[in-house]
């Protein structure tokens, strides 16, 4: 850097050499760039995982041995059942954590330094939902780890378990934009927490993850059967067990993951752009 | 010459409030301009419409020649932000930081580091580098906020109030460092509660309170407009105190005050005053410690300023 010059930088744009020129593609540098600030920051604070890898244990453990001789006759057969979708449900979950840190992350005025910045107003949202995946992978691997432990067994081949796991992975990213369009709207991150789980409750529990759909009333069938972690939950038993038949529910669910992502992706950017 | 930033009218509102109510502000290029006010007055309302982050209600900004709502990206490519609260992120370490903002700025990886590297080391926080911001001082986060506000090598600086809650020897090194931006030709708006933080960096001052510029000028020209200097005497033997009284109220025509023990002043109008007062002294055979002729403080430009502006608004 020159300090010896007296002239202004404006009357001489020539001034500064080392300035760089602006690249092709920014948007995805940029959104990974922002993405790897997520992980750096996640990794420095190891204790935000506690969502992702003790409550899926406990969870199982719960369910598996306080009601799995009830409902299914067997622990064992109610591992099976219940495993694919706890997966599906750890990651919904734990999808609302996106909008509690961006929430922060603007109060805090982070947000401000990356809007002042010539990048594209969605890159930071985007890159906190690409830095979160890493949230779902460890999801995936403990629930996967601990149930293989206690005695789960995958009906099928590993390359329909890697199919399973991707497939929970999208949707749990296209998910995330109503986690993000939350944290865009309440002014608290408490609050985005709150009304985070509030929507993820009636979502992940009114599925057919404990029980089958037929024993339920009438009124909940209708609400599990358009419920769309329904299918992804489906989706990811047949991929893992072999039954039933796993196409419609993956159509269904990756039918689904696309509407959350085309209606709430544009939402929760346009409610960024909003919220100063 | 074209501005390096200029406000024309901005007029900025939340709900009933009126935060900005038809402000102007201009930055001439390689200079500061000290935006000067309360809390309240609107500052930070006005340095985050230039920088876009909000969208004016009425009236224009532009920098660089680029209207901010119009052209924001090419705004964006000139400016850094330093934010009232320093806003980098806690849980990076300094270096983290500094090189997300250079990637973010298109830096390759390897220019990205040494960028990041060099402001650092130009910030003193080598040392520092590889550790999370959260075990920084006030200080070093601060010089931290200044260096990621510096990685583009922008044109045009926003300050908003860079040294609120510094200790005074670490308000100097931030002084310092709003210098050596100037001498490379940097133009800085710089917010500021403190008067003297004006009168010590700003090349021309801007005086905003409720939304409104209610003075404009140089530091002197600020001094001027509330009229008169004052001479100062110390006279070297406390005896000669009621002598050196009568001198100064035989010039000056008003009875001279001792604002702190063993010191007398007057105000004064006309050059002439302060050659009187040595003659005088000099022919009464009087030695003085002490003897000046002095502005008001920006304070008293201020208070008189404020105190004016408020007596308008009841009238009207």
């Amino acid at each position: 850097m020159s300090t010896s010059t007296t002239s202004t930088r404006l009357s001489d744009p020539h001034a500064i050499p080392d300035r760089p020129e602006p690249r092709p593609f920014a948007l995805v540098r940029h959104s990974l760039q922002l993405a790897r600030r997520s992980l750096l920051k996640t990794m420095r604070t190891p204790e935000q995982l506690l969502d992702v890898t003790l409550q899926p244990m406990i969870f199982i453990a719960i369910f598996v041995y306080l009601l799995g001789g009830a409902i299914a006759g067997s622990t064992h057969d109610y591992l099976q059942f219940l495993l694919p979708a706890i997966m599906v449900q750890t990651i919904m979950m734990s999808s609302t954590v996106t909008g509690t840190n961006l929430n922060t992350d603007i109060k805090k005025g982070v947000f401000d330094r990356f809007r002042s910045l010539p990048i594209a107003r969605s890159a930071p949202l985007i890159g906190s939902v690409l830095g979160d995946l890493i949230r779902f992978v460890v999801a995936i691997t403990v629930t996967l780890g601990f149930g293989y432990l206690i005695g789960f067994r995958i009906g099928t081949d590993p390359l329909q378990l890697l199919a399973a796991c991707l497939l929970v992975i999208v949707f749990g990213f296209c998910l995330s934009w109503v986690s993000v369009l939350i944290g865009m709207l309440v002014r608290e991150p408490g609050a985005a927490t709150g009304l985070g789980f509030l929507v993820m409750f009636p979502l992940t529990f009114g599925t057919n993850m404990m029980v089958p759909t037929d024993t339920l009333p009438g009124w909940l069938q209708a609400w599990v059967k358009i419920n769309p972690a329904t299918h992804a939950m489906e989706a990811a038993r047949a991929l893992m067990l072999g039954t039933p038949d796993a196409s419609g529910p993956v159509l269904k669910t990756l039918l689904w993951s696309a509407v959350l992502l085309v209606v709430f992706a544009p939402l929760a950017v346009s409610a960024y752009r909003r919220r100063t | 010459m074209t501005a390096a930033f200029q406000a024309e009218g901005l007029v900025k509102r939340y709900g009933k409030t009126v935060a900005l109510d038809g402000v102007d502000l201009i930055g001439r290029p390689g200079t500061v301009l000290g935006v000067l006010g309360p809390n309240g007055a609107g500052k930070t309302t006005a340095v985050r419409i230039l920088a876009t982050l909000l969208r004016p209600d009425g009236g224009r900004a532009t920098v660089g020649g680029f209207d901010v709502v119009k052209d924001p990206v090419k705004v964006r490519r000139l400016i850094g932000l330093t934010g009232q609260y320093a806003s980098v992120d806690e849980d990076l370490t300094g270096l983290q930081n500094l090189e997300l903002i250079a990637a973010l700025l298109d830096y390759r990886g390897a220019e990205g580091r040494r960028r990041a590297v060099e402001l650092l080391d130009q910030f003193d926080l080598t040392d520092a580098g590889g550790r999370p911001v959260k075990t920084y001082s006030g200080g070093m986060r601060r010089r931290l906020d200044l260096a990621a506000s510096l990685v583009g090598r922008p044109d045009v600086i926003y300050l908003d109030e860079p040294t609120t809650g510094l200790d005074p020897a670490k308000r100097d090194d931030v002084w310092n460092m709003v210098r050596n931006l100037v001498t490379e030709g940097v133009s800085v708006l710089l917010t500021t509660q403190y008067l003297e933080e004006a009168d010590a960096l700003a090349d021309e001052i801007s005086v905003i309170n409720h939304g409104r510029v209610i003075a404009h000028g140089t530091p002197a020209q600020l001094k001027h407009i509330v009229g008169g200097q004052t001479v100062v005497v110390r006279p070297l033997d406390p005896e000669h105190l009621p002598a050196v009284a009568d001198i100064l109220q035989g010039i000056a025509g008003v009875a001279a005050e001792s604002p702190s023990r063993g010191v007398l002043t007057v105000p004064v109008d006309g050059d002439a005053a302060l050659g009187h007062v040595v003659r005088q002294l000099e022919s009464a055979s009087i030695p003085v410690l002490e003897l000046a002729l002095r502005l008001p403080s920006l304070d008293e430009v201020f208070f008189s300023l404020t105190g004016r502006h408020e007596l308008e608004e009841q009238a009207a």
